[in-house]
């Protein structure tokens, strides 16, 4: 009867079917090694650090809708880093989530409506809950370890002062504080690491701990080292403590998953673990994956001839400067390749046309060179050799923050990765922007925002085609994927082409292309005109 | 010599080649003496039989192999058994995951395969030749030592002499500063002892750190030491690519601009405290590689200037503009004029403003710029110490860090030709090998070459100037057995010794890690 077909059924299933003893307390099997005790824990702190399972008494039904409860909030950070959200507006969508699903309140919250015991248990257990579903790959591990720091370190900081310290208090850290001595010694190269303690710096205390423990402390210098001991101040703690949560949960997983065979003999519980971690696989990735899938264009065949006009055309500027380093140098190094070859990939260009693209492209290699180094390479990116993995095309997400381009690089994000004046001479180059539309652009670069200036070129260069300001990719969608820039603006050019013709590419359309810059061009005179008083 | 026989498909053809694709046989033999020295060098040096004669003879594989097993040369440790080799044979064939027993096995594959160049991969937690038995999840790797390489085009921006390929003595000076500052900070900021540095045969240097807490440094451990070391940030695209007001720690607001105490080190204070990067700065990139004297080099220092001191950059471009291309103002005279500038525009901005930003723009110049992505990850394979470089014949010898600045990789790096011939006269002038032909040599197993190489060393008498070394079993049982090796007696010998020296130090710490281990668990 567990065996069911619908297993989104299951919770209702469960609770109207559950007879007396099926409702029975999974305490035992949650973690049986643990020696239960009936007691019911009371629930100290509002945080938690997840050291002892719960030993209460759990029904189905419980076990089940919280854990799902907590999954909610857990898909929502996960979909959150794959949409490239600031941790800032991460946290505040996770904060409205969290009071929905997951509410925790402190404790000087308490009152009637108000459970706090309750809600610290619901927390305690659905944390155990998916400890069990989560720990059977090392790939769902790995997720879920990520996930769940994620949130305690929302947590940790909208925690109240005092009740956090409390709460660090009763986790025993063998943090070895440094001395006085040490400290006055050392005074000049601690001050210098965090200038902002130097009016503070008597009263500031430092704890030694191994550099690896604080690892993005060290990766950004943030942090002083000597002989491998890293020297934390106090107000970094939260590094620390997140650092000892992560290797705890990551450590105590694998126990967990070890232990796991022995839960076999329960046919009530693996059910609903199964369909959680399923969920949280499907669940994520559909709602990420749907929308990169969506091909350019059903009908059109993407041929290596097209590719200049259409990029020159339609592609987001990323792309477009990779195209003219390629016209220009006729090479492009490894991660800019990778880049632009799968965005290539997901526009629709067939391996073959790819090919026949990169191979004309590098012209000054001889064909043996090219089929050694670089056809391989090529095929890799769709998947056709080595492990084989369909690889997506990157998301700004990753073009931003990933595999930065170093010194001689030409990947990554031209709104990120150039200086002010390369942005704004290409932007003048490639789009024959106004002083003003740049200014714009370059404004919300500055601040970091460079999404919006990518959109707000997007916004400029389709306005002839009725796109207005903050309309974005449309409904006021900015640009995420560059894929999705170009499937907009092309989709867009042929709307406004005749409704669902097929517009053709070669000898005469390359024609129209120019015109439609000459229109840009006309409409910049109109706004700098607008613009006068 | 074999100058004539066939060269492998793949390996390009010396650069002379065509002038001597243009005569005829007859003139075959003018066209030769033609042809740069260098070019044979490189053809000798590369060439299958040298190669083959250098791993039969010279390349130290039992040293090799202690210092990768980190332990004694007769108790091979999963540091060894399970560590992957990578081959890249003539051909261009690249064949992976192979690994072996010991140093005998190692020697005796090396010699049967022949190949250009092998590279040294990570312990994994099975053999890798053994991968497709075992589980997927069952083979990963586990532990290899922390590296990093430094490769001369990153510099290419800022170095004048030569450009992408080439190196000179002159642009060493790069990477000599590069080394210093990152031998202080791997030794002083992370506890780090055994750091070996390797001459990449061409144009770089690697950097193998064996001590035991780095080679099991995980991915983000080592992503967090590269973050830690890398300066130098941005495209091709980017001018200004240092920013330490963002990474040091907030030069925001009211508080100080404050420089991180590592980059401080390398930058160091005023007039005699001066760092090696501003020591480098001076010396090599303002005198020597004369770095602002083309246009486009003073345009990209002017863009380098606080962006708000714009009076001052003026007058620095009208200065600069007018001078007449005969006396152009050189480097050194230019940044005396932006010093001038920074002096000009009072204390407080001076401090504030320029200060930071003349460091920023040294720390560009001269920070080392390591490329990040042979550190991040633990699975990278990086080639291994005394390997050959196809492209100059040189062999990858290591390197004292104290001793980097005096060497010049154009005449101090031994070639193969060169090493075959100092052993060939070592043993015509010292009897044994005297007249016979080379192909007596030519033993498989390494207990044979010794046996001839005793035969050989008799005239030679015995050295024992290693014996004092009493902390490697391995050698004292080599150097009784047989008297001279055959590096020994080649200008190689140096670079063995360093590199012996280097695995002696990690073998004791082996040891006392595991005596302590030992005591602890009978205290128990």
């Amino acid at each position: 009867m567990f065996r069911t077909a619908h297993p989104t059924d299951r919770v209702n299933g469960a609770a109207s079917s559950s007879s007396s003893s099926s409702n029975h307390a999974a305490t035992t099997t949650i973690h049986p090694t643990f020696n239960s005790k009936l007691v019911k824990p009371k629930y100290q702190h509002r945080l938690n650090f997840y050291s002892t399972p719960p030993t209460s008494e759990v029904t189905i039904e419980e076990f089940e809708t919280w854990a799902i409860d907590r999954l909610k909030v857990l898909a929502e950070i996960e979909s959150s880093s794959a949409r490239n959200r600031s941790y800032a507006e991460t946290k505040e969508v996770i904060n409205s989530q969290l009071k929905r699903y997951l509410p925790l309140s402190a404790n000087t919250a308490a009152s009637k409506a108000i459970h706090l015991d309750l809600e610290r248990r619901k927390d305690h257990v659905s944390h155990f809950v998916l400890r069990l579903a989560f720990c059977r790959s090392e790939e769902l591990r790995r997720r879920f370890v990520k996930a769940e720091t994620t949130l305690f370190r929302i947590r940790f900081e909208t925690d109240d002062t005092l009740e956090r310290e409390s709460f660090l208090k009763t986790l025993n850290f063998d943090w070895q504080a440094v001395t006085l001595e040490e400290k006055n010694f050392y005074r000049e190269q601690l001050v210098s690491v965090s200038p902002r303690i130097a009016s503070t710096f008597e009263s500031e205390t430092f704890f030694k701990v191994h550099w690896t423990r604080v690892t993005d402390l060290v990766e950004r210098r943030r942090v002083f080292v000597r002989g491998g001991v890293a020297w934390v101040p106090m107000k970094e703690q939260s590094s620390l403590v997140l650092a000892e949560f992560q290797s705890r949960l990551s450590r105590d997983l694998e126990l967990t998953a070890k232990a796991l065979p022995r839960l076999d003999e329960d046919d009530r519980l693996l059910p609903v673990l199964s369909h959680l971690s399923m969920g949280f696989m499907a669940g994520i990735s559909n709602d990420y994956y749907a929308n990169a899938s969506i091909a350019a264009d059903g009908e059109t065949v993407i041929t290596a001839d097209m590719v200049d006009s259409l990029i020159k055309r339609h592609a987001p500027m990323c792309m477009r400067n990779l195209h003219e380093q390629l016209e220009e140098k006729h090479h492009l190094r490894h991660y800019a390749r990778l880049q632009y070859n799968l965005f290539l990939k997901e526009l629709g260009l067939p391996i073959e046309e790819a090919l026949i693209f990169w191979r004309r492209s590098f012209s000054g290699i001889t064909d043996d060179k090219f089929n050694k180094e670089y056809r391989y390479n090529i095929r890799h990116g769709y998947g056709l050799e080595g492990r084989r993995l369909n690889y997506p095309a990157k998301s700004c997400a990753r073009i931003l923050t990933q595999d930065q381009p170093g010194p001689q690089d030409n990947h990554g994000c031209p709104f990120r990765h150039f200086s002010p004046q390369n942005l704004s001479s290409a932007l003048s180059r490639h789009y024959s922007l106004s002083v003003n539309e740049q200014s714009e652009i370059l404004s919300a670069v500055k601040q970091g925002h460079y999404h919006v200036g990518c959109t707000r070129l997007f916004e400029l260069t389709h306005s002839k085609l009725g796109v207005k300001k903050g309309e974005g990719l449309g409904n006021g969608e900015s640009v995420s994927h560059p894929n999705r820039y170009f499937e907009r603006s092309w989709s867009k050019f042929r709307q406004v082409q005749g409704e669902g013709e097929v517009v053709r590419l070669e000898g005469e359309d390359s024609n129209q292309g120019e015109e439609k810059v000459k229109e840009d061009g006309d409409h910049q005179v109109d706004v700098e005109m607008l613009s006068l008083p | 010599m074999p100058v004539a026989s066939p060269l492998p498909a793949a390996r390009p053809p010396p650069p002379e080649m065509d002038v001597d694709l243009d005569f005829d046989d007859e003139q075959d033999r003018d066209a030769f003496s033609s042809l740069d020295e260098r070019a044979i060098e490189v053809r000798e040096s590369s060439d299958p039989m040298s190669m083959l004669q250098y791993y039969r003879r010279l390349l130290p594989f039992k040293q090799l192999f202690t210092w990768l097993n980190q332990d004694l040369s007769h108790q091979p440790s999963r540091n060894f058994t399970h560590r992957e080799f990578a081959f890249t044979l003539q051909n261009e064939a690249y064949l992976r995951y192979n690994s072996f027993s010991d140093a005998d096995q190692l020697k005796r594959e090396v010699c049967r395969l022949n190949p250009a160049r092998f590279e040294i991969g990570p312990v994994y937690s099975a053999k890798p030749k053994d991968r497709k038995t075992v589980q997927k999840s069952g083979f990963r790797p586990t532990f290899r030592e922390l590296v990093f390489d430094i490769d001369m085009t990153d510099y290419d921006e800022v170095r004048t002499c030569c450009s992408g390929k080439g190196i000179c003595r002159r642009c060493w000076a790069f990477i000599a500063v590069a080394v210093r500052v990152l031998d202080q900070a791997l030794r002083e900021d992370f506890g780090f002892k055994h750091l070996l540095w390797v001459y990449s045969g061409r144009r770089g240097i690697h950097c193998w750190v064996s001590d035991r807490e780095a080679c099991e440094l995980a991915d983000d451990a080592r992503k967090a030491i590269v973050g830690w070391l890398e300066v130098i940030k941005g495209s091709s695209n980017q001018v200004k690519k240092v920013d330490t007001s963002s990474t040091g720690g907030g030069g925001m607001g009211n508080h100080p601009r404050s420089l991180h105490p590592s980059l401080r080190r390398a930058i160091g204070g005023d007039g005699p405290a001066s760092g090696p990067l501003k020591l480098a700065f001076v010396d090599t990139v303002l005198k020597d590689q004369d770095c602002f004297r083309s246009r486009r080099h003073w345009e990209t220092l002017l863009q380098l200037l606080p962006s708000t001191e714009t009076e001052a950059v003026g007058r620095l471009r009208t200065k600069w503009e007018s001078s007449s291309p005969h006396s152009e103002r050189s480097s050194l005279e230019k940044w005396s004029d932006v010093m001038e500038a920074a002096h000009r525009s009072g204390e407080h901005r001076s401090k504030s403003i320029w200060r930071p930003c003349l460091e920023d723009i040294i720390l560009q110049y001269t920070y080392p710029r390591i490329d990040s992505e042979v550190s991040k990850h633990l699975n990278h394979l990086l080639k291994s110490p005394f390997v050959v470089h196809p492209a100059t014949g040189r062999v990858c010898v290591p390197l004292d860090p104290e001793k980097v600045a005096d060497f010049d990789p154009e005449s101090d790096c031994p070639t193969v030709a060169q090493l075959l011939r100092e052993l060939n006269s070592w043993e015509a002038k010292n009897g044994g090998g005297g007249g016979k032909p080379t192909s007596n040599m030519r033993a498989t197993t390494a207990s044979r070459a010794n046996h001839s190489a005793r035969k050989a060393g008799q005239g030679g008498g015995a050295d024992n100037e290693d014996d004092d070394d009493d902390d490697d079993d391995s050698k004292g049982r080599t150097s009784a057995s047989s008297p001279r090796q055959d590096w020994e007696k080649t200008s190689l010998k140096p670079f063995v010794e360093l590199f012996q020296r280097h695995c002696s130090a990690i073998v004791k710490e082996t040891r006392q890690h595991r005596k302590a281990q030992e005591k602890f668990s009978i205290d128990f």
